[in-house]
């Protein structure tokens, strides 16, 4: 039975769909990633659904759930690298994907995470005066 | 007046065959060189179509044919099952509704990706879905 | 006592070629073709071949073009002089010379029998026009298919993707926004949002002439297809008629941004990039 990998990095997770998930693919994922976040105690998941051609109900109400998972466990879900024709056919479709965070690729999907978990950090954003206003 | 150029069937009863019951349509599409974001909508609505059989009628049999209307080539699939059939179609057809814990967009959302849609059934008997997805629809 | 026309045809074979040929040069069309190249004069024989065997094997009666090799040795000249600009006159008469090198040599064999003559060359004839509307109709099909591809080809120009900065995109989008218009520039603006990594999207509709439920559907289709990609979409250059008709028509825009202007819409994006324009201070700095 395959399962699909689940990478540690730093406080996040990343899970990598490149295989078109059926169901009981999908439900061992769902729990697989939901123990994880609970034994790392990750505060971030990022999936990359960049290799996926295909997203119907099924796989959207997937995504819905390990991110309501995921954030009931205090965990962030960012899904990244949706391909545009899936982008474009998920809005006919009517998908709502309610709860659920894209970035454009893994890279930017980090930096979201990191904004999203770190702003505890005590790092004060520089508030600039200016003189002039482009407008 | 549509034209039937090529005809296949395959039978899907247990979730291993959806896969490949998506491949074999994307081949159709591609034969008949249909763009990608069509190819992804077809795909998709046979996707939604296919595990509402699995779901609701312990699966039945797809008719994939290629058809043409004057210049235009497309992909026809027949989703026919004899599962419990459909009491209210309308409101099956109504987005959000569902008889089973899915997010109840399979039909309407199938007909929103198809160029055409109809749909048949009768409680007791069964369900025949019918969609079409022409290459420059 | 049945004559086999099949046979009487394929004996005088070279005679009906050579006719045809001749019959070809009357034509100034076919007659430069014939002296450009040897490929007329060998689709001629090929031609001539098929249809040959094609009378030997079966009644003759073509009512089914569809994979008949005569029929696809045809198209494929129609279809190249299509390509090319010509009339498709010189297919037609291309086949009709043959018709009349064939109606020949039936005569000339056939002496005694004029009743099976009237009913082979009315045959052989029959067969013979039907090839030629089947030329048209794959010329026309040539002709259509050069329309089609222009008018991809003007859609496609037609939504250009600018990139403004880096990160953002802008799209003038000219003329009416239909579904597959949509379709194409969500299309566009996609695949660019993916090859240059911009997260911001200005849809600019100062050139949309009208916009209405259905228009506006699309465009907050577009905006939830850039949002499932990870970036924002601005819609600018809104005119007040513009304005005007959404709010009549109840249409809801709420969740999307909007400007009257594309340089405010700039403006809105450098400040989500965090980025500033500042005037240079003229005076020199010491």
């Amino acid at each position: 039975m395959e399962k699909i990998p689940i990478l540690k990095m730093g406080q996040f997770l990343l899970v990598t769909i490149q295989v078109d998930l059926y169901d009981r693919l999908a439900l061992n994922l769902e729990a697989d990633l939901i123990h994880m976040v609970d034994k790392t105690g990750a505060k971030g998941v990022l999936i990359d659904i960049s290799a996926v051609n295909i997203v119907d109900s099924f796989m959207g109400r997937i995504l819905g759930n390990i991110a309501n998972m995921s954030r009931i466990l205090d965990a962030q879900t960012v899904v990244v690298g949706m391909q545009p024709a899936v982008a474009i056919t998920l809005v006919e479709l009517g998908l709502p994907l309610r709860g659920v965070i894209t970035a454009l690729n893994v890279e930017k999907g980090m930096s979201l995470l990191q904004s999203m978990t770190s702003n505890n950090n005590g790092e004060e954003e520089e508030t600039s005066e200016d003189d002039s206003n482009a407008n | 007046m549509i034209v039937t150029l090529t005809k296949d069937e395959m039978m899907v009863i247990k979730e291993q065959d959806v896969v490949p019951f998506r491949n074999r349509v994307k081949e159709y599409a591609v034969k008949i060189r249909m763009g990608l974001v069509n190819q992804t909508k077809l795909i998709t609505a046979a996707s939604e179509l296919v595990r509402n059989m699995l779901n609701y009628a312990n699966g039945g049999k797809i008719l994939i044919e290629i058809v043409s209307r004057g210049r235009d080539n497309g992909i026809r699939l027949t989703f026919s099952d004899k599962g419990p059939g459909i009491k209210d179609i309308p409101l099956a057809m109504k987005d959000g509704y569902s008889t089973g814990k899915s997010l109840g967009l399979g039909l309407p959302g199938a007909k929103r990706l198809s160029n055409e849609f109809n749909i048949q059934s009768e409680a007791g008997k069964g369900t025949i879905v019918t969609i079409i997805k022409w290459s420059n629809g | 006592m049945p004559i086999d026309v099949a046979k009487i045809l394929h004996r005088k074979k070279k005679q009906i070629l050579e006719d045809w040929i001749t019959g070809q040069l009357t034509n100034d069309g076919l007659k430069e073709e014939l002296i450009g190249n040897g490929e007329q004069r060998t689709q001629s024989e090929e031609l001539l071949n098929a249809l040959l065997v094609k009378l030997s094997s079966e009644n003759g009666r073509s009512e089914n073009t569809d994979f008949d090799p005569m029929m696809e040795i045809l198209e494929d000249i129609s279809i190249m002089r299509a390509k090319k600009g010509y009339s498709p006159r010189e297919t037609g008469v291309f086949v009709f010379s043959l018709k009349e090198a064939l109606l020949k040599t039936l005569n000339e064999e056939i002496k005694n029998d004029p009743q099976t003559l009237y009913e082979e060359s009315l045959r052989i004839s029959s067969l013979l026009d039907n090839l030629v509307i089947g030329t048209f109709e794959t010329f026309i099909k040539g002709r259509e298919e050069v329309i089609l591809r222009q008018t991809d080809e003007i859609t496609e120009i037609s939504t250009p993707v600018i990139r403004v900065w880096e990160g953002i995109l802008a799209l003038p989008i000219i003329g009416t926004l239909d579904s597959s218009r949509t379709q194409v520039v969500m299309e566009n603006l996609l695949s660019q949002i993916v090859e240059t990594g911009s997260s911001i999207a200005i849809l600019d509709i100062s050139g949309v002439p009208a916009v209405d439920s259905l228009v506006a559907q699309h465009l907050i289709k577009t905006v939830s297809a850039t949002r499932l990609m990870g970036a924002e979409c601005i819609i600018s250059g809104i005119r007040p008629e513009i304005a005007q008709t959404v709010v009549h028509l109840g249409i809801d825009l709420s969740g999307i941004v909007t400007k009257s202007s594309l340089a405010s819409a700039l403006s809105y994006a450098f400040s989500s990039l965090r980025l500033e324009v500042r005037k240079i201070n003229k005076e020199a700095r010491i």
